[in-house]
C-alpha cells in the first residue's frame, strides 16, 4: 500500500540501486565491464559492489549493509576505475557504462588499509572484553588486511561513559566506528529516528536528542541497531549473571518459555546456516543447564489467540449488533513489545485501536505464577520466570509496571536468543549435538498456529484458523491450513475472508468479509497508521503490526547478521515446522482446553482472564520530561 | 602576456542587458552560447557550465531549480561578498538566465550564515526585480516565470560542497552525497539542479550581454574570461582583484604589492602552497587552479604555524561522515604538533604523506579530498624549515 504521506528521509541518492531485472527492463539490458583484467557482462545500474558479489569476487565493506540505504561514508570497499583520478565507493557507484574496475590494485590496497589504520585508531576496547568478540566486522578486517600494529596510534583510555540507562540497550560509543548504519536503521528503516550524528568533523558522535540517556528518549527497544552495528557500541543489556544466580539458588524454582523464533534462529550461534530448527535440542539444552522447568512460549501464544480473537468477536458483536460507536476497529495486535512502545509515543491518541491482551511472554508468565503455582504447590515468591525472546523490547516490556497482577512480576528477565547461546557455550554445551527432548508438562504440547507467531503475519493467520472455526464450525478455507495472503515478506500485506454459512449465534456476522492487514517494521506501521487516520482502514477488521521487519525471527536479540536472505530462511523453516506439527490450531491444544476448564472458568475475555491476561496503555507522545 | 588592465565586472557602464538578449534565444541556445564562451565553473573545480546546464536541461523532469552558492567559506575569500554587495545585478539576472536555460521554475540563494547582514539588500533587490518584471511571473513579458528565494546557511565549511549544500536546503544534516548521482540529475528534492557559485552566475551575465567571442578572448586556451581574486596576508594592498585567467603568480605578486614573500597559499585552506621557485607558474585550470583565494606569507612567517591553523580548520570543518577525512586529518594535525615538538621522524612524516595521498583519493567529497592538499604541499616545498624548526624547538613568529 502506498502511503500518501512521504515520510521517507533516505535521499535518492542514497537508495540502494538493487536492479532485480537481469536482461531487460526499463532500464535496459547488460553492460560490458571489466574487473581485474576480466570480462564481465552485468546489468545496467548494479552497483560495482552487487556486481562483484554476484560473480564472487569480494570486497570488504562496513557501512554497507543490505536492509539500509547506501550511505557511502566508511570507504573501505573502494576500488579503482580505470581514468578516474579518486577511488570510489563500491556499494554506491552504479555501472552505467563500460568501466574498467580494479578492486585490488595497489592503491586500493594501500587505502583499505589506510582506512582501517585510521578507523582502528579511533577505537577502544579490547576485544576479548567485547559481546562481539568473534562476531566483528571491524576485527574480521583487521584480521583479512593484516593489521599488526597500530600505525596511526590508538586510544588508550575510555572517552565516554556507557550509556546503560535504557532496560534493552546498551551503547558504547568508544567502540563506534560511526558508519551510521544504526541511524540509517533508526530513521530509515524503523522510522523512529532516536539515533543521529551530532556535532561535526573529528568531533561527530552518534547521539540522541540533546545528548539524553536512552531511557528518556522515544526508543522503541526494538534492537534493531544492534542487529546491524558491526562493532559492539550497541548490545543488548544481559541479564544472564542474575539468572544464573537464580538458578544456582536451590530455593529458588526457575522456569524458562522460549519464543518460537529462538528455535530457528539459535542454531546460527553455533554455526549452523540460518533456517535449521534446533527445538528439541534447545529443551535439552536448557535443563542441562540447569533450568527447572522448560515451557514454550508457543502455548501462550496459543492463549493469546483464544483471548485476542475473542476480543475481535466481542468487538465485532458490539460494534454490529449494540451498534456502541465507541468500539474501535479495526483491532491491532498488542504482541509486540516494540511496536506497543512505538504506538504509545507516536500515536498516543489511537491506542483503543490497540487489542487489551498482554504479549504471549506476559500472559505465560502471569498463569505461571497463579494457575501454574497452584497447580505445583509452589509458593509464586519463590519462582522466577525467564523468557528467551527474539527480541531486546521484550526487556522493557517485563518491567512494565503494570505487569505484575498475579502480584508478582510476570516476567522476571528477558533473555535474548544471543544471550542464550552464551549461557549454552559457558555450560560447556554444543547445543547441535544434542538429542531432543519435549517441553516440560502441564503446558508440554503447543500448536502450529501458535509457533508461526514468529513470523510476520503469523498472529494472523493463527488468529483466522481459530475465529472462522468460532464462527462458522468449518476450517479456513485454505489447503493445510496455509493461509497464503498471510504470508510473504511484503511490508503491508492484505487480505479478505467472506464468513458464510456461519453457526447460529454468530449470525450478525453472515456475509461479512473479515478484511485484515499485516505489516512489519514500524516504517510500514506507520503508513498503516497514516491510512487509519485518514479513515481509509474504516471497513477493515483486524490488522497485525510487528516491530521488526520480518516479525520476530527478525527481532532485536536474534543472532547476528541479519539480512533479508537470512529471515526468509528463518521464516520457511517456522512453516516448515508447523506444517509438520499434529496440532495445528489453537483452540485444539488440550492444554489450552484444560486451563479454560480449570483455571480460567469464566472463559476467554472473561473477568479472570481480564485482570490476568489483559492490560492497558499508557500515553507517552514524543515529549518526554 | 595577459591583458590585465581591463576589467569585466568592476566597469558598470561595460555590463549591457543580459536577461533581454538571453530571454529572446530559445534555451538552447543560451546553453550553446554559454558552452562557446568556455566558461568553467569559478567555484574552483572548474566544471564547464555549458556543459552542466546542457545536462540539466537534457534532463526530463517536471521541475528543476537553480542554487546559486554563496556560501564563500574557504579562507582568504571574499569576492563574492562584493559581488553580492555591489554587482547584485549581474549575478540575480545571471541566475534568471541560468534558470531560463535549464528551463528551472525556481532558484535559491544558499547565503553563508555569516553574510547575513546581506540578506536585506538581497531580498530588497529581488523585491526591485519583481517590480520591475524581471523576476517573478512572465518575466519582462515573455511566457517564462522564475522566481528566487534565500536560504541561510548555518557556518558549516561543507556546505560549499554542492550536494551537501542540497542536502542542506533539504533541512537535512549537511553531509556529502554519493555521486553519481550528480545533482543535474538528482539534486535538490531529487530534481535536476544546476548549482553555481556567485561568480559563475555573474559571468553568465557578462557572456550573455557581451557574447560568447568577446569572453573568450580574455584568458587561456582552456581557461576563458577573467577571475576575479581574494588577496590577503602579507601584501600592501589586499582586496578583490580581476586578473584574467594565465596571470602568473609572480604579475600578481608584483600587482599586489606582496612585501618579502616566502610562500603563496593558492585556493584557500583546501589549496595549495608553494615557494617562490615556483612564482613563474600561473593561475589557470591548466596549472593552479583556484576559487579565488591568494594569502600571501612573508618570510617572517611559520610555515608550521600556517599549516596548524590549516589542519585546525579541517579537524573542524569536516562534517564527520567518512573516515579518511574525519580521521584523517586528525591525525595530520597530530603529526604537525609532533613536528612543533620536534620529534616526527621522516619516517613517520612520509606515512602522512602516503596517508594525505589516500585522503585526496578515498575520500566521499571535495573536502576530504583536497583538504591534505597544504599539508602535503608545506611539507614537501618547506621540509628544511619544518624538520629544522621543530628540531630548534623554535615556533617561529
Amino acid at each position: 500500500m502506498e502511503s500518501k504521506i512521504s515520510q521517507e528521509r533516505a535521499p535518492v541518492a542514497q537508495k540502494p540501486h538493487k536492479i532485480d531485472t537481469t536482461v531487460t527492463g526499463d532500464i535496459g539490458g547488460l553492460v560490458d565491464i571489466e574487473i581485474n583484467g576480466r570480462p564481465y557482462q552485468v546489468p545496467f545500474g548494479i552497483t560495482i559492489l552487487e556486481a562483484c558479489r554476484r560473480n564472487n569476487i569480494h570486497i570488504p565493506t562496513l557501512c554497507y549493509h543490505e536492509d539500509l540505504c547506501i550511505a557511502g561514508v566508511c570507504r573501505v570497499c573502494v576500488v579503482e576505475i580505470e581514468g578516474m583520478r579518486t577511488l570510489q565507493a563500491s556499494c554506491a557507484y552504479p555501472i552505467t557504462g563500460k568501466i574498467k574496475i580494479w578492486t585490488t590494485s595497489e592503491k586500493v590496497r594501500k587505502a583499505r588499509r589506510h582506512i582501517l589504520d585510521l578507523l582502528l585508531s579511533e577505537h577502544y576496547g579490547e576485544c576479548y572484553s567485547c559481546v562481539r568478540n568473534n562476531n566483528c566486522e571491524l576485527q574480521t578486517l583487521a584480521k583479512e588486511y593484516g593489521v599488526d600494529y597500530y600505525r596511526f596510534g590508538h586510544v588508550d583510555q575510555k572517552r565516554y561513559e556507557v550509556d546503560r540507562s535504557s532496560y534493552a540497550i546498551v551503547r558504547d560509543m568508544d567502540k563506534c566506528v560511526l558508519c551510521k548504519r544504526c541511524v540509517r536503521t533508526c530513521i530509515d528503516l524503523q522510522e523512529v529516528g532516536v539515533l543521529e550524528a551530532t556535532r561535526r568533523g573529528y568531533n561527530t558522535l552518534i547521539s540522541t536528542f540533546m545528548d539524553k540517556p536512552m531511557i528518556d528518549v522515544i526508543c522503541i527497544n526494538c534492537g534493531q541497531c544492534i542487529n546491524r552495528c558491526p562493532t559492539g557500541a550497541l548490545r543488548a543489556k544481559d541479564p544472564s549473571d542474575e539468572i544464573w544466580k537464580a538458578i544456582d539458588d536451590p530455593k529458588k524454582h526457575v522456569v524458562i518459555q522460549t519464543a518460537p523464533s529462538i528455535r530457528v534462529a539459535i542454531g546460527e550461534e553455533f554455526g549452523l546456516p540460518p533456517g535449521n530448527s534446533m527445538t528439541g535440542q534447545m529443551a535439552t539444552a536448557l535443563r542441562m543447564i540447569g533450568f527447572d522447568r522448560v515451557f514454550d512460549t508457543n502455548f501462550a501464544a496459543d492463549l493469546t489467540i483464544m483471548e485476542e480473537g475473542t476480543e475481535l468477536l466481542l468487538r465485532l458483536k458490539r460494534k454490529l449488533v449494540d451498534g456502541d460507536e465507541n468500539v474501535k476497529l479495526p483491532q491491532f495486535t498488542s504482541c509486540s513489545p516494540g511496536w506497543i512502545k512505538f504506538i504509545e509515543h507516536y500515536y498516543p491518541e489511537y491506542l483503543d485501536y490497540l487489542s487489551t491482551c498482554k504479549s504471549p511472554q506476559q500472559m505465560f508468565g502471569a498463569v505461571i505464577k497463579t494457575f501454574y503455582a497452584q497447580e505445583m504447590g509452589i509458593d509464586p515468591a519463590n519462582i522466577v520466570t525467564v523468557a528467551v525472546m527474539p527480541c531486546t523490547a521484550k526487556k522493557f516490556e517485563c518491567n512494565r509496571p503494570e505487569m505484575n497482577s498475579s502480584g508478582f512480576k510476570d516476567i522476571d528477565y528477558g533473555l535474548t536468543t544471543r544471550e542464550l547461546a552464551q549461557m549454552i557455550k559457558e555450560a560447556g554445551i554444543y547445543l547441535p549435538e544434542l538429542p531432543p527432548s519435549h517441553f516440560d508438562e502441564p503446558f508440554g504440547d503447543a500448536s502450529g498456529a501458535g509457533l508461526i507467531f514468529g513470523a510476520t503475519g503469523g498472529v494472523m493467520e493463527a488468529a483466522l484458523r481459530t475465529v472462522y472455526e468460532i464462527v462458522t464450525g468449518r476450517e479456513v478455507p485454505f489447503k493445510n491450513l496455509e493461509i497464503t495472503p498471510c504470508r510473504g515478506i511484503d511490508g503491508v500485506r492484505e487480505a479478505s475472508v467472506v464468513l458464510e454459512n456461519v453457526k447460529e449465534e454468530w449470525k450478525f456476522l453472515e456475509g461479512v468479509e473479515l478484511k485484515f492487514m499485516i505489516a512489519h517494521g514500524t516504517a510500514n506501521a506507520k503508513k498503516v497508521m497514516e491510512a487509519l487516520i485518514r479513515g481509509e482502514l474504516n471497513n477493515y477488521h483486524f490488522v497485525e503490526i510487528m516491530a521488526c521487519p520480518g516479525g520476530c525471527i527478525g527481532g532485536g536479540g536474534q543472532p547476528i547478521p541479519t539480512s533479508p536472505e537470512i529471515r526468509k530462511k528463518r521464516i520457511e523453516a517456522i512453516y516448515k515446522e508447523d506444517a509438520e506439527l499434529p496440532i495445528r490450531k489453537s483452540h485444539e491444544n488440550p492444554h489450552i482446553k484444560y486451563i479454560y476448564e480449570k483455571f480460567l472458568v469464566d472463559g476467554p475475555c472473561g473477568h479472570i482472564s481480564h485482570k490476568l491476561l489483559h492490560t492497558h496503555y499508557t500515553k507517552r507522545g514524543k515529549y518526554i520530561v | 602576456m595577459p591583458i590585465i588592465n581591463d576589467t569585466i565586472f568592476f566597469d558598470e557602464k561595460a555590463h549591457g542587458e543580459a536577461l533581454e538578449k538571453a530571454l529572446k534565444l530559445t534555451p538552447q541556445e543560451v546553453v550553446m552560447e554559454i558552452r562557446e564562451s568556455g566558461l568553467r565553473g569559478r567555484g574552483g573545480a572548474g566544471f564547464p557550465t555549458g556543459t552542466k546546464w546542457m545536462l540539466a536541461l537534457s534532463a526530463k523532469a517536471d521541475k528543476k531549480f537553480v542554487v546559486c552558492n554563496a556560501d564563500e567559506g574557504e579562507p582568504g575569500t571574499f569576492k563574492d561578498r562584493v559581488l553580492l554587495s555591489e554587482y547584485t545585478k549581474l549575478v540575480l539576472e545571471g541566475m534568471v538566465i541560468g534558470g531560463y536555460a535549464i528551463q528551472a521554475q525556481k532558484g535559491f540563494i544558499y547565503l553563508r550564515g555569516e553574510y547575513a547582514y546581506l540578506f536585506d539588500h538581497l531580498n530588497t533587490y529581488l523585491e526591485r526585480m519583481r517590480r520591475e518584471k524581471r523576476l517573478g511571473n512572465n518575466i519582462l513579458g515573455t511566457n517564462y516565470s522564475f522566481d528566487i528565494e534565500i536560504r541561510l546557511g548555518s557556518g558549516a565549511y561543507v556546505c560549499g560542497e554542492e550536494t551537501a549544500l542540497i542536502e542542506s536546503l533539504e533541512g537535512h544534516r549537511g553531509e556529502a552525497r554519493n555521486r553519481p548521482p550528480f545533482p543535474v540529475n538528482t539534486g535538490y528534492l531529487g530534481y535536476p539542479t544546476i548549482v553555481n557559485n556567485v561568480e559563475t552566475f555573474a559571468c553568465a551575465y557578462i557572456v550573455m550581454s557581451k557574447g560568447a567571442q568577446w569572453f573568450s578572448k580574455y584568458g587561456t586556451e582552456k581557461s576563458k574570461g577573467m577571475k576575479l581574486i581574494s588577496v590577503s596576508g602579507d601584501v600592501k594592498k589586499p582586496g578583490v582583484y580581476e586578473v584574467p585567467f594565465g596571470i602568473t603568480i609572480k604579475e600578481l605578486l608584483e600587482l599586489v604589492g606582496a612585501e618579502e614573500p616566502k610562500a603563496v597559499q593558492i585556493g584557500g585552506a583546501s589549496g595549495i602552497c608553494i615557494p617562490m621557485s615556483e612564482v613563474n607558474r600561473n593561475i589557470s585550470f591548466e596549472d593552479i587552479p583556484t576559487g579565488g583565494s591568494v594569502i600571501v606569507f612573508n618570510k617572517e612567517r611559520s610555515m608550521l604555524k600556517v599549516l596548524r591553523n590549516f589542519m585546525e580548520f579541517f579537524v573542524e570543518e569536516s562534517c564527520g561522515q567518512c573516515t579518511p577525512c574525519r580521521v584523517g586529518n586528525k591525525k595530520l594535525l597530530e603529526g604537525v604538533e609532533l613536528l612543533e615538538e620536534g620529534r616526527c621522524s621522516h619516517r613517520y612524516l612520509n606515512e602522512l604523506i602516503e596517508l594525505g595521498k589516500t585522503m585526496q583519493i578515498a575520500s566521499k567529497c571535495g573536502l576530504g579530498q583536497s583538504s591534505p592538499n597544504p599539508f602535503i604541499s608545506i611539507v614537501t616545498n618547506f621540509k628544511d624549515e619544518i624538520m629544522s624548526n621543530s628540531i630548534r624547538g623554535n615556533n617561529g613568529k
